[in-house]
C-alpha cells in the first residue's frame, strides 16, 4: 500500500511541504467545503469508532495499560458524543449568523460568516491519544478544513491504530495522519498552516507558538498546569473523596491534564480527609494496588523515573502517608497521597500527572486562594464546599480555565462549556461549537443599498455635513432631524 | 527616560492594582468609559489639531473617522456592559441532575495594545474600550510616528483615566521591543506583518495571546451598473474611501480596483469629473486629503511610481511635493502585476485599475494573492454576491460601499491569514480582553453509584446506556434485565 511505502522514507521538510501543497489543492478543489462532505467524514469516524471499539481498547491498554472501561468511556463514548453532536448541530453552525445594524451604516444588513480555514494541523497527546487526537479533527471536519493529524508517539500502538483506520475510513485526499517524533514534528511545524491545534506541555506550546508567528498562523495551545482541589469541612466527606478519587486515579491513574494536582485543606480537617481517602482508595483498589487492574501504568520509563524523582526528594519522601510502593518492572506507581509537603519541594512546583497527591494544610481556608492565584494560572481547579460565600469568592477570584464546584474533571463532558485554558494552561477553547469556531474565520459580511449617505461622509467638507455625521453617529433621530433642517 | 528597571516596577505595581480587585467592578469600569467619553468631547479641539499637524487631516475627516466612531464605540460599550459582564448559562443534557454550568468572563490582567499612526487615536482608544470594559489594567503603546497624537494622549489619558490602571508608554521601535519581550496577559498590535510576526514571537516566549490587526491589498471589484446615478454613486464611495480617509494611508482602503475592460474608458472619466468635484482644485490646501505622514513614507510611494512601466500608466495626478509631504489622487491604468504598486499594500493616494475580461475573473485575481483585510464589491448581481462570499477569504466582505464595516459595531473587525487573527469592536473587543471561564455546580446529592471503581462489565454497560441517553437502557440494566455487550 503506498501509506506503507511513505513510511521507509524519512518525513522531513520536503515531505512535509508537499503534504501541505497537495492538501492545499484538495482544499481549494472545494471538497471539504459542502455539508455532504463534512457530514460523510463524521460519520466516518463515528463508524470507525462503533466498528474498531475493542481495537482501541487493546492499543490503549497496550500504550498506557488503561482499564477498559475508561477506554470505553473517556476516549471512544467522548468521541463519539462529539461527532454526533457535531452532526445534529453542523447545519446550524454553517448558516450565517445575521446582526443588527444600525443608523451609522443605514440602510444596510450584514451577517456573520463562517468559512473553513484551509489546511490545519492537529499535533495530540499521549494520554488520551484517542481522543485528545480525534476530538479536534471532528472540530475541523465539521468547520470544512483539510487535516493532517500528528498523534503521539509514546503512546505507538494508538498512533499506528490512527493511520490504519483514519486511512480507511476517511477521505485522504484532505485527511492525513503523520507519525513520528521530534524530526517529523518539526518538518510539519516549518510549514504554513491556517490553524496549529497543540495539546501538550507549555514547553513545547512555546515552541509550536515560535514556529506559528514565522507564518501568522494562529494557534490553539490545549496545555496544562497545576489543577488544586480545595477541601472544605462541614461536607460530605465520603463523597468528595470518591469524586477526588475517579478524578485523579479514575483519569488514566493521575496522567490527565484536568487531574486534581493537590489539595488545598485545613489543619484541622486533614487527618480525617487522609482517613476517607484512604479507605475509598482500598475500596476502590484493594490492598494491592500495584495488582489493581483498575489504573493504567505509568506512560514509559522516562515519566516513571521523573515520577520517583518528585516522590523520593528529601523533604518529602517521609510525608508520605498512604501508598508509595512502586514496581518498576510494570511501571507501577500505587496510588500515594503526601501531607504537609513544603511549598518548595519538586512536587510542589511542577506539573505532577501521575499517582501523586500532596496535601497542604492552611489555617483559614480563604489562605488556599492566595496559594492557589500565587502560581500559574491552572487549567481546571476544584472546591469541595457547602459554604456559598466560599463558593462565589472561590468562583469570582481564582483563574483557571475551569472551575467545577462540589467535583473534579466533568466540566470536560459538558459540550456547551469551552475548554481550554488561560495563561500558562493555554491560549483557545474547544469542545462543541467552541471546536467549530476554533477552526473557523468569522468573516464580516455587509449589504449596503446605493441609498444613502452618499455625500455627506466625503469632501467638500462643510459644517452642515459635520453636525449631520455628529447626529447620526450620535444616534439621535432629534438631532438628525435639526442637523437636516438647520441652518446649513 | 525611564530605565528597563523603573519601567518593570511599574508593570508589577500595574499587576497589583490588578490583583487588588480594583478594576473587576462595573462601577470602576463604566467610570473608565465615561471618563473616555468626556476626554473625546472636551478635546476634540486639541485631537483635530494634533491630527493635523500630524497628517494634514481635515476636522471633518478626523471627527468621521476617529472621534465620532469613538464616541459610538463609548456609548455602545456603557450601554451594553452589563449583558457583557454577565454569566451566560450553559445547556447541560437531561442526565445532569442538579447540575448548573455557565461561562463567566474574567479578566485577563495587563494587556499591552499597540497602535499605529494613521488613525492614532481611533486604533489606540477603540482597543482601550474593550480593554477597559472587560476589566482589565492597560499599557497604550502610541505610534511614534504621529508624535504630537502619541504625546497628547500620553499627557490628557492620566486626567481621565485611572492611572493606575492606564498608562501611556511613547517612544519607537526600541521601546516596542522592550516592551514585547514583557510578559502580557494579552497583546492587541496593529500594524505591519512584519512587525506583527516580531510580536506573535515575543509573545510565544510567554504564552501570551495576541490579536494582530495587519493590512494587505484590499481591492474594490467594479461591476456593470444599471444606471449612470448608481454609477456615480459607487465612484463617489470608492474615491471617498481611497482617498479622503488619510489619503489612502489605510488597513481597509481600496488599494486596486478591478472592473471589466469594456468599462474602464467610463469609470476613468467618472473618477476625473468627481475627483475634482469632492477634492476640489486644491485638496491640499482645501485640507480635504490628508498628507502623507513623512518622508520616509514619502519616498517609497514616489520609488513606487519611478519604475518606468508603472510611470508609463499613470493616467491622472502623478505630481508629488516633497516639502509638502503631499501627492496628489492619481490613478493608474493597468500597470505591470509584477511591480511594486502591484505586490506590495500601497497605503497611499495610488489607485491602480486593473481591467479584466470578465468580472467573474476578479475571483481567480483576488485567490492568487494574500488574503486582504477587506473585499468591496460593487454590484447588483446576485449570482455575483453569492460566489464573492462563498469562494473568496478576507477579514469582511462589503457590498456597494467601502470602509462602512469598521464602524458597525456588531460586527467582528479583523484579518485572516497575511491580514491579521483575531478581531474586536463591539462585543467583540470586550471577549477579545477576556477569558471565558467554564463553571460548574453540582450537588453533593446526586451520584451514580457505578461512576466509581473497581469496575465490572455492568457498570461499563450502564455507561453506554447513558452516553447514550438511553434512559431505558439504565434501568433495565439497574434491574439486571439487560446483559452487557460482552456476555
Amino acid at each position: 500500500m503506498a501509506g506503507e511505502d511513505k513510511k521507509q522514507q524519512p518525513f522531513d521538510s520536503k515531505a512535509a511541504s508537499s503534504l501541505v501543497a497537495e492538501l492545499r489543492g484538495a482544499f481549494a478543489s472545494g471538497t471539504t467545503r459542502s455539508y455532504q462532505w463534512r457530514e460523510s467524514q463524521l460519520r466516518g469516524l463515528l463508524r470507525m469508532t462503533d466498528e474498531h471499539e475493542q481495537d482501541i481498547v487493546a492499543a490503549l491498554r497496550s500504550d498506557l495499560g488503561k482499564p477498559e472501561l475508561e477506554s470505553v468511556l473517556y476516549e471512544a463514548a467522548m468521541l463519539r458524543n462529539s461527532c454526533k453532536f457535531a452532526l445534529k448541530e453542523l447545519q446550524r453552525w454553517m448558516m450565517p449568523e445575521k446582526v443588527k445594524t444600525s443608523l451609522t451604516t443605514f440602510p444596510s444588513s450584514a451577517e456573520i460568516v463562517s468559512e473553513p480555514l484551509g489546511v490545519v494541523l492537529i499535533i495530540s497527546a499521549w494520554n488520551y491519544p484517542y481522543l485528545l487526537s480525534l476530538d479536534p479533527v471532528v472540530g475541523a471536519i465539521a468547520a470544512g478544513n483539510a487535516v493532517v493529524l500528528k498523534p503521539s508517539e509514546i503512546a505507538p500502538a494508538t498512533s499506528a491504530l490512527l493511520a490504519k483506520l483514519l486511512g480507511e475510513y476517511m477521505d485522504s485526499s484532505s485527511i492525513r495522519v503523520v507519525e513520528g517524533a521530534v524530526p517529523e514534528t518539526t518538518a510539519l511545524l516549518e510549514q504554513k498552516w491556517d490553524k496549529i491545534f497543540y495539546t501538550g506541555n507549555g514547553r513545547v506550546g512555546r515552541i509550536v507558538m515560535a514556529a506559528a508567528a514565522k507564518h501568522l498562523t494562529p494557534v490553539v495551545l490545549e496545555l496544562g498546569g497545576k489543577s488544586p482541589v480545595v477541601v472544605d469541612s462541614g461536607i460530605n466527606l465520603q463523597i468528595a473523596c470518591r469524586r477526588i478519587i475517579v478524578g485523579k486515579w479514575g483519569n488514566n491513574n493521575g496522567q490527565a491534564c484536568i487531574a486534581s494536582d493537590y489539595i488545598i485543606t485545613t489543619k484541622d480537617l486533614a487527618p480525617k480527609l487522609v482517613d476517607v481517602l484512604k479507605n475509598e482508595l482500598e475500596t476502590f483498589y484493594g490492598k494491592n494496588p500495584l495488582e489493581s487492574k483498575d489504573l493504567s501504568r505509568i506512560v514509559n520509563s522516562d515519566h516513571f523515573t521523573r515520577l520517583t524523582k518528585l516522590l523520593d526528594e528529601d523533604k518529602v519522601s517521609k510525608k508520605v502517608v498512604y501508598g508509595g510502593e512502586r514496581d518498576p518492572t510494570k511501571l507501577q506507581i500505587a496510588p500515594t497521597i503526601l501531607l504537609d509537603v513544603p511549598r518548595d519541594s519538586l512536587i510542589m512546583n511542577e506539573e505532577i500527572f501521575g499517582p501523586l497527591l500532596p496535601i497542604l494544610t492552611v489555617d483559614k481556608l480563604e489562605e488556599s486562594f492566595d496559594i492557589i492565584n500565587s502560581g500559574a494560572k491552572p487549567l481546571a481547579a476544584y472546591i469541595f464546599t457547602n459554604d456559598k460565600k466560599l463558593k462565589e469568592h472561590f468562583v469570582n477570584n481564582v483563574s483557571a480555565g475551569g472551575l467545577v464546584v462540589n467535583d473534579t474533571t466533568v466540566h470536560l463532558a459538558v459540550h456547551a462549556l469551552p475548554f481550554g485554558g488561560v495563561g500558562e494552561s493555554g491560549i483557545g477553547a474547544y469542545h462543541g461549537k467552541f471546536s467549530f469556531d476554533a477552526f473557523s474565520h468569522k468573516k464580516a459580511v455587509v449589504y449596503r443599498s446605493f441609498m444613502g449617505d452618499a455625500a455627506i461622509r466625503y469632501p467638500p467638507y462643510t459644517n452642515g455635513k459635520l453636525r449631520l455625521m455628529k447626529a447620526l453617529l450620535g444616534g439621535s433621530i432629534l438631532g438628525i432631524l435639526r442637523a437636516l433642517f438647520g441652518r446649513s | 527616560m525611564e530605565t528597563r528597571g523603573d519601567f518593570e516596577v511599574q508593570l508589577e505595581g500595574m499587576r497589583e492594582y490588578y490583583r487588588g480587585g480594583n478594576t473587576r467592578g462595573a462601577s470602576w469600569r463604566k467610570s473608565q468609559l465615561r471618563g473616555l467619553g468626556r476626554l473625546l468631547e472636551e478635546r476634540e479641539a486639541e485631537m483635530n489639531a494634533a491630527l493635523e499637524f500630524d497628517l494634514g487631516k481635515h476636522p471633518v475627516e478626523s471627527y468621521r473617522d476617529e472621534i465620532g466612531s469613538l464616541i459610538k464605540s463609548v456609548n455602545y460599550a456603557l450601554g451594553c456592559l452589563k449583558g457583557w459582564m454577565s454569566a451566560e448559562k450553559a445547556k447541560l443534557p437531561l442526565a445532569a441532575v442538579l447540575t448548573t454550568a455557565e461561562i463567566i468572563p474574567e479578566p485577563l490582567g495587563l494587556v499591552l495594545i499597540i497602535s499605529s499612526w494613521n488613525f492614532p487615536f481611533g486604533l489606540s482608544l477603540e482597543p482601550l474600550i474593550g480593554a477597559l470594559a472587560a476589566g482589565n489594567v492597560v499599557v497604550l503603546k502610541p505610534s511614534e510616528v504621529a508624535p504630537r497624537c502619541s504625546s497628547l494622549l500620553a499627557n490628557v489619558l492620566p486626567a481621565y483615566l485611572d492611572p493606575k490602571a492606564v498608562k501611556v508608554v511613547e517612544g519607537g521601535p526600541t521601546i516596542s521591543e522592550q516592551l514585547i519581550q514583557q510578559k502580557w496577559d494579552k497583546i492587541l498590535f496593529t500594524g505591519s506583518a512584519r512587525v506583527g510576526r516580531m510580536v506573535m514571537a515575543a509573545a510565544a516566549n510567554h504564552l501570551t495571546p495576541v490579536t494582530l490587526e495587519l493590512g494587505g491589498k484590499c481591492p474594490a471589484v467594479l461591476d456593470s451598473l444599471s444606471n449612470s446615478w448608481v454609477r456615480e454613486v459607487a465612484v463617489q464611495r470608492i474615491l471617498g474611501s481611497k482617498f479622503s480617509a488619510c489619503a489612502g494611508q489605510a488597513c481597509i482602503a481600496i488599494d486596486y480596483v478591478l472592473v471589466e475592460t469594456k468599462f474602464s474608458s467610463t469609470l476613468l472619466e467618472l473618477m476625473k469629473v468627481w475627483i475634482s468635484k469632492m477634492l476640489g482644485e486644491n485638496p491640499r490646501e482645501s485640507r480635504s486629503m490628508a498628507r502623507i505622514v513623512n518622508k520616509n513614507h514619502f519616498f517609497r510611494l514616489k520609488t513606487l511610481l519611478e519604475d518606468p512601466n508603472v510611470k508609463a500608466s499613470i493616467v491622472y495626478g502623478g505630481s508629488m511635493d516633497e516639502n509638502s509631504l503631499f501627492i496628489e489622487p492619481t490613478i493608474l491604468l493597468d500597470p505591470p502585476l509584477e511591480s511594486g504598486l502591484m505586490q506590495d499594500e500601497i497605503f497611499g493616494p495610488l489607485l491602480p485599475i486593473i481591467t479584466l475580461k470578465k468580472i467573474e475573473d476578479s475571483i481567480n485575481f483576488i485567490n492568487s494573492r494574500p488574503k486582504p483585510l477587506a473585499i468591496y464589491v460593487f454590484t447588483h448581481n446576485d449570482s455575483l454576491r453569492k460566489r464573492m462570499v462563498a469562494e473568496t477569504s478576507s477579514g469582511s466582505v462589503t457590498f456597494n460601499d467601502a470602509m462602512v464595516q469598521y464602524v458597525a459595531d456588531t460586527l467582528p473587525f479583523g484579518g485572516i491569514g497575511e491580514s491579521g487573527m483575531g478581531n474586536y469592536h463591539g462585543k467583540f473587543s470586550f471577549d477579545t480582553f477576556s477569558h471565558h471561564k467554564a463553571v460548574v455546580r453540582r450537588s453533593f446529592l446526586v451520584d451514580f453509584w457505578f461512576r466509581f471503581p473497581p469496575w465490572n462489565d455492568h457498570k461499563l454497560q450502564l455507561f453506554r446506556s447513558m452516553y447514550l441517553f438511553d434512559y431505558l437502557g439504565v434501568l433495565l440494566t439497574v434491574l439486571g434485565l439487560k446483559k452487557s455487550k460482552q456476555d
